[in-house]
């Protein structure tokens, strides 16, 4: 990567005019994405944007950089061939409720199991959009949409869920809102090596309002979301006295100050532990009794495909004396007729 | 080797037939490549079932190999067998059908009791009688499992690692009958067995006592002598199946592009052998994903070709129906993209393992929207290298997705293959942006082609922004204007039609004066010229166009069809091609000839067919 140019939010808009509905919660993350991307100090022209369809698949038309805009739900395996073609990219990947943990599950799960090197932004609105407001994987049970008139019955997916489940090294979530989070949590993806997943819980202001309302609210987000920073203890509340603290096998909100609970009995966050029991735990956690997990949950190190994929390559190359395509042909049994 | 009686062939078919494990394949190879070395020109069928180990001894789990081997030129696999080695007698029933009049069985005796008559649904206890093979057929009984346990008693090996050692006794016979030497089969089998030397020593004992049996029993059928091939051309030469040829003409395509080559792919039957032989290849540098499906397979090539690589996926039928979507894509992206379906019969799942040429239509037109591609079809496993080749630079210098139709016949059959050398393939020139062109936008093309220029991520100043949707022609934005929409959907298919200007005339061979002109695509290519050579030696006259560039087509096509009174389009589907041209050039009378059996056609019938024609 090269470092030695700054680069600023400008370098990486596009001169595209942004079509998302006024009041979108994409508009936020995609002027935090330039940020990161500025932080980053990646090259425009080093920069691959791959999504797939829906809003959020729109993204890659706003930002300076090579862009594919591609089909339903593949744009997990695009972005894997991408970046396994040329590892050197940086490689964003930009999906839906809908577009990923749907018609993409597939590609998804194959994504994070293997690892590669993709930075996926998960824009989660509880609904599908460009289709006009049906449910998606992800929308709460019994959602009242136009696909389900007296509600839905099926259960949703949780994402960090599913991500475990896939053996994801990345997982961390921010809101919309959440303007500083968000550029924490973009950079930190883009910093880590393997498949970043960051779910990005934005409004659809048109399909489904205030899905995420009850954490979204400013003045109560404090008390309504904990932010996680590793190696920090995992302290939350408007006036940063409650914390989380172990209840048998459980998690539990206890205040600092009361029942004889001080700062020291609070956990302190580790993302990098490798199991996932405890990073579970607080990415499942819910209102109201818990707050929700904001920040980095989980990010462990591990080998990514791409970069295995390069090294058996090269393994292979020295040992091999088949250096060229003649040298191929010389290797191959024959004779003279 | 002295030889009291025997008889030169100028060519001669022979099938090895068994159960799927025991090793016909494996026998069948090392027959047709000893054959090989020794001059002859081959050609090769596997005929094998869809069950990896059916139950033993049952019909559906009988595997065949088929090998035409001759002095003069070779063009299919035969039709009926000179001489069947039969290991069971479900391989027996499998195959009667298909020995000549006069021809030899050599059957495993030991395998012919009671219980594996019953396995194969034989009702008395002669399978011969029952089947009613010709008074004219030699049977030559051999006891393969006791003699193979006689050989390698000594051995230490179990027995069940004995008996499976049967096959390379009927493969020394089978050498001894043909007057094939050892030593190029023992060279084979060091090479395959080079890590378990214990079942190499078994594998070459056996071999020799096969041959050694026929040598001093002096087994009461004469053997065979066949010449050296007289109609090859000088070269170095090995045998290869067609999908490895393939696999070897995108591995030459991009080394001679100077790129890197990327297969996405998922496993499907009968096209998996193009992703095991790419896979081998990291020493080239070639990069294969095993994709979690279909889609993926393709999707990520797509990725690869948006990246800069030569891109790739293969497949038979099935997957290129889950593919047409992300094909589309590639239309509308103007990406590079070779796509290799190896056909099999379907729909749906169909015959996995058995040919077709049934994907023409789906390849040519199964797609949502106008989504003109390029369509390729090879037609001998040798030339798949020459068309996989054609293929990835056709899509490189015209930047968009290439279909290459293969199908089980030509994918899994081999064929004598004339060594190339990169220096001696023609040029590929990918269609880059220029220096200069910095800031010129995603649909920036070359005005008389059509072929817009290549700018890829990691190249400065080209960044931009494609996709699925439609493209504002000029600004590469996009865009929903109705005249726009139209502009490129033309403007697509013209880049395709360019294509004819760099693609050979249809050859037509045969009689001159024909009035008849026989029409084939693809991998029917064989049986269709050695049918119409045989009706032209009988009086009759009779005339082949064969084609492999099916769209655009040749731009002769018009001029070869029209002049000839009679046009009959041979294809093993129930119309495809001929639907195709009826579409393409107006004014003629297409008769069809037609087979969908999941085998190829036989010579004798399209000779019997033609002659009715002619």
């Amino acid at each position: 990567m090269e470092t030695t140019k700054q680069y600023t939010a400008k370098d990486f808009k596009s001169d595209q005019y942004v079509r998302w509905c006024p009041g979108c919660g994409d508009h936020a993350i995609v002027n935090v994405l330039q940020k990161s991307m500025a932080e980053l100090g990646v090259a425009p022209h080093e920069v691959a944007v791959i999504s797939g369809i829906g809003c959020s698949s729109r993204l890659p038309y706003y930002i300076n950089s090579y862009g594919f805009h591609t089909i339903h739900g593949r744009g997990a395996a695009v972005a894997t061939g991408v970046k396994v073609a040329n590892p050197n990219l940086t490689v964003w990947q930009i999906t839906g409720d809908g577009d990923c943990l749907a018609i993409g599950g597939n590609h998804f799960i194959h994504s994070v199991r293997r690892n590669v090197d993709l930075n996926v932004l998960l824009f989660n609105n509880q609904i599908y959009g460009l289709t006009k407001g049906q449910f998606s994987p992800t929308s709460k049970k019994g959602q009242i949409t136009k696909s389900s008139p007296f509600g839905t019955v099926e259960r949703p997916f949780r994402p960090a869920e599913l991500t475990f489940g896939a053996r994801g090294t990345f997982f961390a979530r921010t809101l919309d809102v959440d303007l500083k989070t968000a550029q924490t949590v973009m950079t930190a993806a883009a910093k880590h090596k393997g498949t970043s997943i960051v779910e990005c819980l934005v409004n659809c202001i048109i399909f489904n309002n205030g899905a995420h309302g009850w954490l979204a609210e400013k003045e109560n987000r404090p008390d309504r979301t904990i932010v996680l920073e590793h190696g920090k203890p995992m302290v939350f509340g408007k006036d940063e006295n409650k914390g989380l603290a172990l209840d048998g096998f459980n998690l539990k909100v206890v205040t600092i100050g009361e029942n004889g609970v001080t700062r020291d009995d609070i956990l302190v966050h580790d993302a990098t532990t490798e199991d996932t029991t405890l990073h579970m735990k607080l990415a499942m956690m819910e209102g109201p009794d818990m707050p929700i997990a904001m920040g980095v949950i989980r990010d462990v190190e591990a080998e990514t495909y791409d970069a295995a994929v390069e090294n058996q390559i090269k393994e292979i190359q020295q040992k091999s004396s088949i250096k060229k395509f003649d040298d191929l042909i010389d290797s191959l049994e024959q004779w003279d007729m | 080797m002295e030889k009291e009686n025997s008889t030169e062939l100028e060519q001669v078919v022979i099938r090895f037939s068994g159960d799927s494990g025991d090793g016909m394949q494996l026998t069948g190879t090392l027959f047709s490549n000893i054959s090989a070395i020794l001059g002859n020109e081959i050609s090769t069928f596997p005929d094998y079932p869809a069950e990896i180990r059916a139950p033993q001894g049952t019909i559906g789990g009988v595997s065949g190999f088929q090998v035409h081997l001759g002095s003069g030129k070779i063009y299919t696999p035969g039709d009926e067998a000179d001489v069947l080695v039969a290991m069971n007698p479900a391989a027996l029933k499998v195959n009667a059908k298909g020995v000549k009049k006069g021809g030899v069985i050599i059957y495993d005796v030991d395998s012919f009791e009671k219980s594996d008559l019953e396995k194969a649904l034989f009702v008395t206890e002669n399978p011969f009688e029952e089947l009613g093979l010709s008074d004219t057929i030699q049977l030559v009984p051999v006891q393969l499992t006791s003699l193979t346990q006689e050989s390698l008693k000594d051995s230490g090996l179990d027995n069940k690692s004995i008996v499976r050692s049967k096959n390379m006794f009927a493969l020394g016979l089978v050498c001894w009958l043909f007057n094939r030497p050892m030593d190029q089969a023992i060279h084979f089998l060091e090479d395959k067995f080079k890590k378990k030397p214990a079942i190499l020593e078994a594998n070459i004992k056996v071999l020799t006592d096969g041959f050694n049996y026929g040598n001093n029993l002096h087994l009461s059928i004469s053997t065979f002598v066949i010449d050296k091939s007289h109609d090859v051309k000088k070269g170095r030469y090995t045998s290869i199946c067609g999908n490895t040829s393939a696999a070897f003409g995108l591995i030459a395509a991009a080394e001679k592009a100077g790129m890197q080559l990327f297969l996405g792919s998922y496993p499907i039957t009968p096209a998996t052998d193009v992703m095991h032989e790419l896979a081998y290849r990291k020493d080239l540098g070639v990069k294969v994903v095993q994709a979690e499906d279909e889609i993926a397979g393709i999707t990520t090539a797509i990725g690869a070709a948006f990246a800069g690589s030569l891109a790739a996926t293969n497949t038979s039928g099935p997957g290129l129906a889950l593919k047409s979507e992300a094909i589309g894509l590639a239309v509308m992206a103007e990406l590079p993209l070779v796509i290799i379906d190896v056909q099999r019969s379907g729909p749906s799942t169909g015959m996995p393992t058995k040919t077709e040429q049934t994907d023409l239509l789906q390849a040519l037109y199964g797609r949502n929207g106008e989504s003109p591609v390029v369509v390729l079809a090879a037609s001998t496993p040798a030339n798949c290298f020459h068309y996989a080749y054609m293929a990835s630079k056709i899509a490189l210098e015209h930047m968009t997705p290439v279909i290459l139709l293969t199908d089980a016949f030509i994918g899994n059959g081999t064929s004598l293959w004339k060594l190339p050398k990169l220096a001696e393939l023609p040029e590929i020139k990918p269609h880059y942006v220029q220096e200069g062109m910095q800031g010129c936008k995603v649909t920036c093309r070359d005005e008389e082609s059509k072929v817009r220029f290549w700018s890829f991520p990691s190249m400065e100043g080209f960044q931009h922004r494609n996709g699925g949707l439609e493209k504002d022609y000029e600004k590469g934005s996009i865009s929903t204007d109705a005249a726009n929409h139209e502009k490129m959907v033309n403007t697509r298919a013209e880049k395709v039609d360019y294509v004819a200007n760099s693609i050979p005339d249809v050859e037509v061979v045969g009689d001159k004066d024909a009035d008849l002109l026989v029409i084939g695509w693809g991998s029917t290519q064989g049986h269709l010229t050695s049918a119409v050579e045989k009706l032209n030696k009988s009086g009759k006259k009779a005339a082949l166009a064969q084609f492999t560039y099916i769209n655009p087509l040749p731009k002769n096509t018009a001029d070869v069809i029209r002049k000839y009174k009679k046009v009959v389009v041979c294809e093993l589907n129930s119309g495809q091609f001929a639907t195709y041209l009826r579409s393409k050039v107006s004014g003629v009378e297409y008769l069809q000839y037609n087979k969908v059996q999941g085998q190829p056609f036989t010579v004798t019938e399209l000779v019997e067919h033609f002659t009715t024609l002619a």
